[in-house]
């Protein structure tokens, strides 16, 4: 019992694939290198092009103020040669880049602070809310498409699909809207948005402020993670090795923890890379809903008042996380699955 | 993962210049239902020390807190809370001193007869929110720092005819004016004064840490600003004029319209600031409990405004006939719920200036044919009308997004069909629609709303001079290219007279030939709805300035 059991509790493929250390650690620096070398050029194409569609588009930082009373065109033209707008767009490129290359992000054309300080006041925000909800979509995602796929064609799996399929199709917006009626306005038990109460801040305060939105934002990720955790395990329960650890007598339990779990939660961590820079790109309906200065807010006003200077810094900044969501993803399921080598 | 995008669409609704056109207009012509009620903000009286706190909230971010550099209306809710001007404007169109001793006149010597001439004296118990005293020092430095050639100044007009300033004493300060400049009180109203010990000690001006934790003479001191949030402020316990009352005031980002009045219902806002109430909630605003809410008018005038140098509307008779075709009433009732009130010139009806006595229009689509026929404007093989090989046919361009104008354009573009007149509406999104496209006239003809007026100022010669053409490279605004040797004339001799009740007359003259040479056919003049906790006393709308919290000095709890 105890040597069958011990065949079965070492995780299976380990055996099966045994691997050379040695290789496998030059074999990683080469292609960790190559990727770097990849992502550069990449990164230096995304700037190219991001830059030259943003000063291309008609209008510009200065219409803003077109409508302002009093204002001429005398004045639009002597501004935008002061903020150096006037300028072939190669030049202020090249002018950019260089300064991007020496560590100065460049400073926002609203209120003249630096980029990457702009970009980290609000990644604060959004790490906070995104944190929150990620972590309760994937919990309770994980286990409606696991309880789902066990109990295939049940009544809670029905119910579970088609809850996904509603969650899925409600627009955030309404959906932020009618939790804060019913929960701010009739019930009064939760505030109708905002981060924290001005003056408050407590660890207390914080929390009452997030349970609507992570929860309004959570419900749309819950019915994504269901879906996909829902195929991948019922990919895995119909493997050899289920059956196997069935037959040898193992609890459904510890079948279901460290043979379908494990391996149904496999895809989802490239699920997860994939996602780390919508995830920190922040949620711009739920953070106009309720109100919460995250990433979201920021593209969205940057783009409106054409603040150049802080759309380019997310831009890249966005570029850099697909890029290193990606490679994180790579690394983590090369680094639990054996069966995978990167090369 | 973030939200779904396509219900992005649904938000994306209040830049600046579509909200221009949300902020839905009207009110009752002359009468101006007040807020607060002149009477009960007398009877309350304020406390002895300052008390409470009140959050305000805007739906647009203040970002520009330097309020000589380039800035939208919000950032001026923070300006008039921790700066002051030489003298201020209140809602009548009256000057009255902040930081001068008195306003400078005619009468009182202030200005010479001729307009050159300005002699100021300032307080002398003024002191920056630092403990440094204020003295005539940062006047100059003020007027000085705003013609720098290296400071992206946002205003030089008037500014730029400033010579020899001299500080005779610390409380007072004389200059000369290159030429005699009427709207320069105006101007002057709306100058914040700078501090020269802080702001003139920093190297680049552009980029001195000021502008991010400004330093003024205001009612309110700077606390902090939490970005894309909100903006806090705390009682300036030294203030030289009346209040403050509030011990601190928070200015709160709301970006979203619907979640704005939200939070105003909740009660997670105390007053509800620039783009205020929707139309669409008026009637349910006022029934709320515990607040107060009201139409108030705006300086800004919604028209169809023509680009003059096209063929189609080169022709007086054809623009008098698209006049008698344009339904006003239906428009201004069925897409503005009746708030905004119909006018016929670009003067605000509050203001001093206004001519009550201009043409009514008619709406009368007869009349409309008849005058298109009588020009000699025939209907083609379609039905559109043509002239000289001209059909009369035109684009109609606005902000894309804006739905309450676009279902108006559409309602035009009807309308004009009935008449043998073509429409093709062609609309923008904001960025392009009022760069080149606008201020270089691009365009065919476009329904906008525009304040012309400087605070409460009549000069309008950069709208409606024939110098102000940006497309014939001028330095206006004049994008109708309206030229017409009458109004020139009128806008000269209006821009140098002092005394208003001579100046009124060109300015009425002024208003009757545009209003007979219909560059743009005046649809209506704005009117908001605004709403304050009850509570809240001593907020005051001003027509003559571009944000609520103009008299946040005085604002208290009740």
């Amino acid at each position: 019992m105890t040597g069958s059991a011990c065949i079965a509790d070492k995780a299976p493929l380990a055996r099966l694939y045994p691997t050379d250390t040695k290789t496998e650690t030059t074999g990683m620096l080469r292609y960790l290198l190559g990727r770097f070398w990849q992502s550069l050029v990449l990164l230096l194409l995304v700037s190219v092009i991001g830059f030259a569609v943003l000063n291309l588009a008609p209008g510009g930082p200065l219409s803003q103020f077109t409508l302002t009373p009093g204002m001429t065109q005398a004045d639009l033209d002597r501004i935008a040669t002061q903020m150096g707008l006037n300028r072939p767009l190669p030049i202020q490129y090249l002018d950019w880049l260089s300064h991007l290359l020496r560590g100065d992000w460049g400073h926002s054309y609203r209120d003249g602070r630096p980029v990457l300080d702009i970009i980290w006041e609000h990644l604060v925000a959004t790490l906070l809310l995104m944190g929150v909800s990620t972590a309760i979509a994937i919990f309770v995602g994980t286990w409606i498409g696991v309880l789902g796929a066990l109990r295939r064609y049940s009544i809670f799996d029905y119910a579970a699909t088609v809850g996904a399929m509603v969650a899925l199709s409600i627009p955030t917006f309404w959906f932020g809207l009618i939790a804060i009626y019913i929960f701010s306005l009739r019930l009064r038990w939760l505030p109708a948005g905002n981060m924290y109460t001005i003056g408050n801040g407590s660890l207390g305060d914080y929390a009452i402020h997030l349970i609507m939105p992570s929860i309004v934002l959570a419900l749309v990720n819950v019915a994504v993670w269901s879906r996909y955790m829902r195929t991948a395990t019922l990919d895995v329960i119909s493997q050899d090795f289920v059956r196997t650890a069935r037959a040898k007598g193992l609890s459904s339990r510890r079948v279901l923890i460290r043979h379908i779990l494990g391996n149904a939660l496999l895809p989802m961590i490239t699920l997860l890379g994939l996602q780390l820079p919508t995830i920190l790109g922040g949620a711009l309906v739920t953070e106009t809903v309720f109100t919460w200065p995250g990433m979201g807010r920021l593209f969205l006003d940057s783009l409106g008042y054409s603040d150049y200077p802080v759309v380019m810094g997310l831009l890249m900044m966005s570029a850099v996380l697909v890029l290193v969501g990606n490679l994180a993803a790579d690394l983590t399921v090369a680094f639990v699955d054996p069966r995978i080598r990167l090369s | 993962m973030s939200d779904k995008s396509s219900s992005s669409s649904i938000i994306f609704r209040p830049t600046r210049r579509q909200a221009l056109g949300m902020a839905i207009a009207g009110a009752a012509g002359l009468t101006m239902p007040n807020l607060t009620g002149a009477g009960r903000a007398l009877a309350a009286t304020p406390p002895s020390e300052p008390k409470g706190q009140v959050i305000v909230g805007f739906s647009q971010e203040p970002t520009v807190f330097n309020p000589h550099l380039p800035h939208i209306e919000v950032d001026e809710g923070i300006h008039f809370s921790v700066f002051d001007p030489l003298f201020g404007v209140d809602p009548k169109g009256n000057f009255f001193p902040a930081l001068a001793k008195e306003v400078p006149t005619v009468e009182n010597g202030g200005i010479s007869a001729d307009g050159l001439e300005w002699h100021v004296k300032l307080r002398d118990d003024v002191k920056w929110h630092d403990g440094q005293p204020f003295t005539a020092e940062d006047v100059k430095f003020t007027l000085e720092l705003l013609v720098d050639p290296k400071f992206r100044s946002w205003r030089r007009a008037g500014h730029e005819l400033v010579q020899d300033l001299t500080v005779v004493s610390p409380t007072e300060i004389k200059w000369k004016m290159k030429e005699p400049y009427a709207p320069y009180p105006s101007i002057l109203a709306a100058t914040f004064i700078v501090p020269k010990h802080v702001l003139g000690a920093a190297e680049d001006k552009n980029t001195a840490p000021f502008n991010n934790a400004p330093i003024g003479t205001g009612p309110f001191k700077w606390v902090e600003r939490m970005a894309g949030d909100h903006i806090e402020l705390a009682a300036n316990t030294d203030y030289f004029a009346d209040g403050p009352y509030l011990k601190s005031l928070i200015y709160k980002y709301i970006p979203d319209l619907t979640v704005l009045y939200t939070q105003f219902k909740t009660g997670d806002i105390d007053v509800i600031g620039l783009q205020w109430i929707t139309a669409d909630h008026y009637e349910e605003a006022k029934a709320l409990g515990g607040t107060s809410v009201a139409v108030i008018p705006a300086a800004t005038v919604e028209s169809l405004s023509f680009n003059m140098e096209r063929p189609q509307f080169k022709e007086l008779a054809v623009r008098q006939a698209l006049y008698h075709a344009l339904d006003k009433k239906t428009i201004i009732d069925a897409l503005y719920y009746g708030l905004p009130a119909p006018t016929e010139t670009y003067m605000p009806q509050q203001s001093f200036y206004y001519n009550p006595d201009l043409p009514k229009q008619e709406y009368d689509v007869d009349k409309a044919k008849k005058l298109l026929d009588d020009a000699g404007w025939v209907p083609g093989a379609d039905g559109i009308r043509v002239k000289d090989g001209v059909r009369l046919s035109f684009k109609n361009s606005t902000t894309a997004g804006n739905h309450i104008r676009e279902q108006a354009q559409q309602f035009i573009q009807q309308s004009y069909r009935d008449i043998g007149v073509e429409v093709m509406i062609s609309n923008l999104p904001p960025a392009v629609m009022w760069g080149d496209y606008w201020m270089k006239s691009e365009f065919d003809s476009v329904v906008v709303g525009i304040n012309f007026l400087t605070g409460s100022d009549p000069d309008t010669s950069d709208y409606l001079s024939s110098k102000s053409i940006p497309a014939k490279g001028g330095a206006g605004q004049n994008t109708w290219q309206y030229a017409s040797p009458e109004v020139d004339k009128l806008l000269g001799s209006g821009g140098v007279e002092f005394v208003p009740e001579k100046r009124k007359q060109a300015y009425l003259k002024i208003q009757e030939t545009v209003r007979n040479d219909l560059p743009f056919l005046p649809m209506f003049q704005y009117a908001t709805v605004r709403g304050h906790k009850s509570g809240v006393e001593g907020v005051e709308p001003n027509i003559n300035v571009r944000i609520d919290s103009w008299d946040v000095a005085t604002w208290h709890w009740a």
